[in-house]
């Protein structure tokens, strides 16, 4: 039971009871991840380490002495944070392989208050992507795929249809950290967001991610994307655990001078009863093309349950975002063609056997390294550095963004507290269905809805809110104020409740045939 | 602009061949600039004239304990890649964090330098691939640098005179922060490159000297001046054999009134001596080119100075896109003064532009119009005593233990000291002969012991370094000086004692 519960109050009572012990913790962990394989969730599972930090864990709890609510808590960490010995590969050929000397802070953090790290999460290659199917190690498949609510609702209308193909997609590009909190495999878990990553997959494996404000937590580690969007995610399974994460994490870094000078104070998040003098924002550009008709109606009876409970919900507009997506794509990929610069099979990672000249090695590392999204990215990110284009895209670009954040400031500045927003246009597709697009379309769909508050370094949560019609997750998104986490948290935790979202029925059975085929077919409910 | 340059007009000052293709010695001989800011007459050749302009850009490595942007240390001729971090071979995930004194060691030389220190300045990334730069790209200031507009005051003496000196300014356009690279070495027998990243990383400060420049010696005194200062204030070692202090040379050539001619930049300079040689032959070299009817390319060439002449660089052929970026790790820099200095600052976490102004030591101008006014000496003296390091404090201890004028010690300093000390290669901290015992030399020639060729005589002996003092030299060499008196009386039994002769003598 412990298993399933929330951080804060079922497993860490649980381990201070002595109830389960974080080894029994960690070995069931384990043995989860072994059964769901196949969902292909973990790049890297560090068994032996783990095992290690779960005695030593256990041995400050005998003693009396947990370092916090952390301790012996088994987590994931997303393949683009650096884990010393434990291999760092971004799901890529170029770092395939690659052992990090040093923790990113996070993860050391993490490990200072006695987390137990299981192993590194799937992703798309270097987060270049929002269907986590895009990595070297292939795709990871939604663990709603194998519950009972999509079986009992999709499959059997698909019955004929090879079983194979109706798997559906975590979203990207931390889907490995939301199907590994979505299928029990670990309590909580880190994600990366630049443009979604994290409340993407959280929406459609419905978990909790929150995408926290720019600069509140520390970067050094972090395998960059988009250096001035990127910010590390937090998945769990219920927003209180969120708050426990973030406490654990946030503040500053002197090894990221990005991040704020002052100390961050860690906060429990207090049961709302009152949401009277609370301000909803309906920004009405998120009423975007494509926007199915299911989230539609699950968004404004969201927002009715807000006005029936006192709140104030009031239409608001965010007039440039529209024009996000087009300047994430400009500034995305000049930093990535900057950022990827350094992958040239000098120091580490993948070097070609190619020795004609340094040139001609340069160019093979890379060809062979990189997949084409990445490469595309590098092209045309170097495209519009050109001297003779940098005024037209770069620049334009970057007034666009301090536009689309000058919105949400104007907004906010209208006595608006959160906004609310759908994460996502629709719910999980199914695989096939998925790669029928291109990355580049694909992450220009999907990233949308969640993209302006990277823009504007905002703090932004998925909160699971429903099941949808196929019997998959849907959530909305909850957009607060530059280091509001704590007001944010508090209106999310406010609305998980009364929304009751149901607890995933997995059934692990004729799935679990790669590795473990002697096992008994399990089913955890 | 008649106020800063030579504006000194050149014309080619040889004989060309007789038609023939066989080359001209080039920079054989020495191109006379004209110090004088005055037009060079006519040659024989009776063409028209040519006007060098020569801007410099230089790169300081700063004088810090540890790197730009992260904390490994600095420190010349360590073993190859022991001194390199996470940072500096750009692990993925690794982000710069600025070092404070680097900052400091900038602002510093920006005040000395007459510039504006800017308030907010931006770090910017430069790309290109290169084996020595791990992270394919550079950070540097290119849009907002640290400082901008100061200038520069130097001094060289005209037809090699040190009695004839002429002060003038070079314009600095600005001086950024950026990132050493580290370094390639080429095994070419092996096939192989080494990359050694110890340097990788490193502070610098790049100096831009706008192009009021007309020849090789304006250029080489003003890089001089620049490394007093910069030694002065301690924000640089720039010592240029230890790859301390860069120099780059834009050189082009043009006829007075007309538009400034296409540049080539010179590098691979790494001395005083060379940095002259080099922008010398290159003006030459183009003035020549042009006159045979050719083109200058704007491209970049190395100096050799085995052969003391220029010749393209291969690995910088063809034209890079160095596609520049902001970093986006670096929030920007901003420097406070005492008005705009936040009270509940910390202030280790501040720079304060007027708190380093308030402290900036004497510059060498100021050092030498002190040891002008204080000790009558001339003014091109000073230049000689700042010139050579230790020589001021040397100069210094000798006037202080002894009784003989600061005005004649000067003249035993400049001629007799530093002639012997550069004959040997000796720099004024080996001389054998230390102040104390040169100023008890002199309190001997003072106190009319001893005569000045015996001074000299004695000084001779002096530099064997053998510990003797100067009066046991005197002593066991016998150079007193003797008084009339004695003088006589030793004539007297000269005299005595030779009576016939004398006799003889005096008859004639």
């Amino acid at each position: 039971a412990a298993l399933k519960g929330g951080l804060r109050f079922q497993v860490s009572a649980a381990l201070k009871e002595g109830r389960v012990t974080p080894t029994e913790l960690c070995q069931r962990c384990l043995s989860l991840i072994k059964s769901t394989k196949f969902l292909n969730a973990y790049i890297t599972v560090a068994e032996e380490t783990a095992l290690k930090q779960a005695e030593e864990s256990e041995t400050r709890y005998r003693r009396g002495q947990p370092l916090g609510v952390l301790d012996g808590i088994p987590i994931a960490v997303k393949d683009n944070f650096n884990t010393a010995g434990i291999e760092t590969t971004c799901a890529s050929n170029m770092l395939k392989g690659y052992i990090s000397p040093y923790n990113a802070t996070v993860v050391q953090k993490l490990l200072d208050q006695g987390a137990v790290l299981l192993g590194k999460t799937n992703l798309d290659e270097f987060a270049m992507g929002s269907g986590s199917t895009d990595g070297v190690f292939g795709p990871v498949r939604n663990p709603w795929s194998y519950s009972r609510q999509y079986r009992e609702k999709s499959v059997p209308k698909s019955r004929s249809e090879d079983e194979e193909s109706n798997w559906v997609i975590t979203g990207g590009s931390s889907g490995g950290s939301a199907a590994a909190v979505s299928s029990f495999t670990c309590f909580a878990a880190l994600g990366s967001d630049t443009g979604g990553s994290t409340r993407n997959p959280a929406a459609h494996c419905g978990v909790v991610g929150l995408k926290p404000t720019y600069g509140l937590i520390s970067r050094h580690g972090l395998i960059p994307l988009v250096n001035s969007m990127d910010v590390p995610g937090i998945l769990t399974r219920c927003v209180d655990d969120a708050a426990v994460v973030l406490g654990s994490l946030a503040g500053h870094d002197p090894k990221d001078s990005t991040t704020i000078q002052d100390n961050f104070k860690p906060f429990e998040l207090p049961n709302l009863t009152d949401v009277s003098k609370l301000s909803i924002g309906i920004p009405k550009e998120y009423h975007a093309p494509g926007l199915s008709s299911e989230i539609l109606a699950l968004w404004s009876k969201a927002a009715d349950l807000f006005k029936n409970a006192g709140a104030k919900v009031v239409e608001v507009s965010l007039p440039h975002t529209r024009y996000s997506i087009v300047c994430y794509h400009v500034l995305c990929t000049a930093e990535v063609a900057s950022n990827m610069a350094r992958f040239d099979g000098l120091e580490y990672g993948h070097r070609s056997d190619m020795n004609k000249s340094t040139e001609s090695m340069y160019a093979a590392t890379r060809r062979e390294g990189f997949n084409d999204v990445v490469r595309g990215r590098i092209l045309s990110g170097n495209y519009f550095l050109l001297k003779q284009n940098y005024e037209n895209y770069f620049i334009k670009a970057q007034k666009v963004r301090r536009l689309i954040a000058n919105d949400f400031v104007k907004v906010f500045g209208s006595g608006v507290d959160i906004l609310l927003t759908p994460t996502t246009l629709s719910d999980a597709v199914p695989y096939m269905e998925f790669i029928k697009e291109d990355n580049r379309t694909r992450s220009a769909q999907d990233d949308i809805l969640t993209q302006a508050a990277n823009m504007a370094g905002l703090p932004a949560i998925n909160v699971p809110t429903g099941l949808s019609e196929r019997g998959l997750p849907v959530g909305l998104q909850f957009i607060g104020q530059s280091f509001q986490e704590k007001q944010l948290l508090t209106v999310a935790k406010w609305f998980e409740k009364q929304v009751k979202f149901p607890m995933i029925q997995l059934e692990v059975k004729r799935h679990d045939h790669s590795a473990f085929q002697h096992q008994k077919p399990a089913f955890f409910s | 602009a008649a106020a800063r340059g030579c504006g000194g007009v050149w014309r080619r000052a040889w004989q060309r061949g007789a038609g023939g293709p066989a080359p001209v010695p080039r920079g054989q001989r020495a191109v006379a600039c004209n110090a004088r800011g005055g037009a060079v007459p006519a040659g024989k050749s009776g063409l028209a004239p040519w006007v060098p302009v020569v801007g410099l850009e230089i790169h300081a490595q700063i004088s810090s304990n540890s790197k730009l942007f992260s904390g490994s240390q600095v420190q010349f001729a360590a073993a190859p890649n022991s001194l390199v971090s996470f940072f500096d071979a750009s692990l993925p995930g690794t982000l710069p964090v600025l070092n404070r004194r680097c900052v400091e060691a900038a602002v510093m030389t920006g005040l000395a330098l007459n510039c504006s220190i800017n308030k907010r300045s931006l770090f910017d990334r430069k790309h290109y691939f290169y084996a020595d730069l791990p992270a394919g790209y550079q950070i540097t200031q290119q849009r907002v640098p640290i400082a901008v507009n100061g200038s520069l005051s130097y001094s060289l003496c005209i037809d090699n005179k040190m009695s004839q000196m002429v002060t003038k300014t070079v314009r600095i356009k600005q001086i950024q922060l950026e990132q050493d690279s580290g370094k390639s070495l080429h095994d070419d027998t092996r096939n192989q490159t080494l990359v050694d990243l110890n340097r990788a990383g490193v502070g610098l400060m790049e100096v831009v000297m706008e192009p009021d420049m007309c020849c090789g010696e304006e250029a080489a005194a003003a890089v001089r001046e620049l490394q007093l200062i910069l030694q002065t204030l301690g924000s640089s070692q720039a010592v240029m054999a230890a790859g301390q202090l860069r120099v780059d040379a834009n050189v082009s050539v043009h006829h007075p009134g007309e538009h400034y001619g296409v540049r080539t930049e010179v590098k691979n300079i790494n001395s005083l001596r060379f940095l002259a040689k080099a922008v010398d032959y290159e003006i030459q070299r183009q003035i020549e080119e042009l006159e045979n009817g050719g083109t200058i390319l704007n491209e970049t060439r190395a100096f050799d100075s085995k052969l003391g002449c220029t010749v393209p660089m291969r690995d910088k052929e063809g034209k890079q896109d160095y596609r520049f970026m902001p970093e986006p790790n670096l929030p920007p820099l901003i420097l406070y003064d005492a008005k705009s200095l936040p009270a509940n600052m910390n202030h280790q976490q501040v720079v304060n532009i007027d708190w380093i102004h308030e402290r900036l030591p004497d510059l060498p101008s100021v050092k030498r119009a002190k040891l002008v006014e204080r000790y009558g000496i001339l003014p091109e003296h000073g230049f000689t005593l700042l010139n050579e390091d230790g020589l001021t404090e040397f100069f210094e201890n000798v006037v202080k233990q002894t009784q003989m004028k600061p005005k004649k010690v000067i003249g035993w300093i400049l001629n007799d000291l530093l002639s012997y000390l550069k004959q040997h290669s000796l720099t004024v901290k080996e001389s054998p002969v230390s102040s104390f015992l040169l100023a008890d030399l002199l309190n001997l020639l003072e106190k009319k012991e001893i005569s000045s060729t015996a001074a000299k005589q004695v000084l001779a002996e002096l530099w064997k370094g053998e510990g003797k003092t100067p009066f046991e030299i005197v002593k066991e060499k016998k150079l007193e000086l003797i008084d009339q008196k004695e003088l006589e009386q030793i004539c007297q039994v000269v005299i005595d004692g030779q009576e016939n002769e004398v006799i003889m003598m005096v008859l004639g």
